[in-house]
């Protein structure tokens, strides 16, 4: 799962100064960037396990669109990494197949 | 929060729009999903500095989103639109909360999403979109590493040099058959794209001098993970085979309008045959067949963020007008100039269509291919239902689920269309549009259920 990351940092990136936690293990953010920006950062490996099949997938279209990028933020399920922006210590959880009724907190 | 104008979508089309109604004297409230103006052209451009590497054209975006500094303009980040009801108004989500935006006037300014790109293994993680990337440019200060370019479209050419110029070129650029000298007839206007042209021919002249290797004429994707974790990427140039390994491959083919708002309110629509894709049939003011509500940019149809500007102030002008804030020949006037900027703006348009086609193995393609995301439909199993009697797109959504997932469709419709049109040997346009149903983002019961009963229905 934490396979190298995909990306290198930009000339001139700004530090990543925010903790967030996934899954129990500490991942970097830069302000500004979303969840998923962040996770991609962290790791090459996949974000989520599908419910039909179980295949790992991992943010895809980055605007809000494919919905490849769903996980647990805070113990909201089914939230678009891609759409919501890191801040200090939230809390991620990657989705292992669905999510049920009552996961909700 | 009634505003005489709701517009959704801070791009450049919403943003001008904003802009021109304020100063005219209307209140109007900005619907956007990100937590920045810009949409995705001027993505995060408001925020830092000292990022030239993305080039010229993205800082232009910084005017607009200082443009949106005006009483007259309520601006609302984070804000997911999920219906729009002809007599509430605009419905939007934040926070697992819905509000209601009541409004005289609606423009919808929701912009393109990238053409699905399917082939066997595009589901993989380490695949993703050209135009995603570019994102993480913008927004997150992350090059892509070890990469492939694949697919065709000007905006291949502009990543590459965004890469290049950050310090992380591209591994290979792998495009597609492009029809160049077949579209040039369609430059009798090029003298007014020419500065689009000088721009495109310097891109490609920075690709050749990083001495990046470029394939030509490419078919028959597929993608697998290796062990560790890579891309292998295999392709054809006519009967040779190519394999290539990298840490992220990147498909283009084009940009599609995000039709999903527009269609769910029932506004007519039309099949535009060059673009190969459905969009909102609407006026020369971007007036739909709802008259109180218009769309601009890419939304209303593909034309760049140049279009879109002009689009949007020709909306808003049109709307100043119906608001009795602008008589028609002031609307008129200061029209004339925005449609000239709209024509040089779509002068070249043709031309792009038809200089980078969609192959028709990404309309349909190969069998193992997953086309529905979501639901992991493959393209064989849609072949057969349409071959079954599943001959348009309801009908394949009830036997296959297709297109019922939380991407509503988004990534999988144009291919079941193309699917269905293979099967059937029927023109994709007389398969679509798909019906669109609220809420067109994913919002819980408990959300909708706190939204109340409609006033109407408490009497």
């Amino acid at each position: 799962m934490n396979a190298a990351s995909r990306f290198r940092d930009a000339p001139g990136a700004a530090p990543r100064s925010l903790r967030l936690m996934l899954d129990g293990v500490p991942v970097l953010a830069r302000p500004g960037e979303s969840v998923a920006a962040a996770l991609l950062a962290h790791s090459g490996g996949a974000t989520r396990q599908t419910p039909v099949t179980g295949a790992g997938r991992a943010p895809y279209c980055m605007m809000g669109v494919c919905f490849d990028c769903l996980v647990t933020i805070d113990g909201h399920p089914n939230v678009q990494a891609c759409m919501v922006s890191a801040r200090e210590g939230m809390v991620i959880q990657r989705q292992i197949g669905a999510r049920r009724l009552g996961d909700q907190p | 929060m009634s505003a005489d104008l709701v517009i959704i979508g801070a791009g450049p089309a919403g943003m001008v729009a904003a802009r021109v109604a304020a100063e005219g004297g209307l209140s109007v409230t900005l619907l956007d999903e990100q937590e920045r103006a810009g949409g995705q052209i001027y993505r995060n451009v408001g925020a830092v500095a000292g990022r030239g590497w993305l080039g010229a054209d993205y800082a232009r975006g910084g005017a607009l989103v200082q443009g949106l500094d005006h009483p007259g303009i309520t601006h609302q980040p984070r804000a997911t639109v999920w219906r729009i009801d002809a007599r509430r108004g605009v419905i939007w989500s934040r926070d697992g909360q819905s509000h209601v935006s009541p409004a005289a006037h609606v423009l919808i300014a929701t912009g393109a999403q990238e053409r699905p790109v399917p082939f066997p293994g595009w589901t993989l993680p380490g695949l993703m979109p050209a135009g995603a990337a570019q994102i993480l440019m913008k927004q997150s200060g992350m090059v892509p590493d070890e990469a492939i370019l694949a697919g065709a479209g000007p905006l291949l050419y502009l990543v590459a040099a965004q890469m290049i110029a950050a310090g992380a070129p591209p591994v290979a650029l792998v495009e597609t058959p492009t029809a160049i000298t077949h579209a040039l007839p369609k430059l009798t206007r090029a003298l007014f794209g020419l500065p689009t042209l000088i721009k495109g021919l310097g891109l490609i002249a920075r690709i050749r001098a990083a001495g990046i290797p470029w394939y030509r004429g490419t078919a028959d994707f597929r993608a697998e993970a290796t062990e560790d974790g890579r891309i292998r990427f295999d392709f054809t140039t006519g009967k040779q085979s190519h394999s290539l390994t990298c840490g992220l491959l990147l498909t283009h083919l084009g940009v599609i309008p995000q039709s999903h708002l527009t269609r769910s309110m029932g506004l007519v629509h039309e099949y535009d045959a060059e673009q190969g894709a459905w969009r909102p049939t609407l006026d020369p003011w971007g007036q739909s067949s709802e008259p109180h509500v218009f769309v601009a940019g890419d939304g209303g149809g593909i034309g760049g963020a140049e279009a879109a500007r002009a689009k949007g102030a020709l909306a808003a002008l049109a709307i100043l007008h119906r608001a009795g804030k602008l008589d028609a020949a002031g609307r008129d006037r200061q029209a004339a100039p925005l449609r000239r900027a709209l024509s040089r703006a779509l002068s070249l348009r043709s031309f792009l269509d038809a200089a980078y086609p969609v192959p028709s193995a990404f309309l349909a393609p190969p069998d193992e291919t997953i086309v529905c995301r979501c639901e992991e439909v493959t393209a064989g199993s849609i072949r057969k239902a349409a071959c079954t009697g599943a001959e348009g797109l309801r009908l394949m959504r009830t036997s296959l689920r297709t297109g019922v997932g939380p991407c509503q469709g988004r990534m999988c419709e144009t291919t079941v269309i193309g699917l269905i049109a293979e099967a059937t040997d029927r023109p994709a346009s007389t398969l679509g549009p798909g019906r669109i149903r609220t809420p067109v983002k994913p919002v819980t019961l408990a959300e909708i259920a706190a939204l109340g009963p409609q006033p109407e229905e408490t009497t």
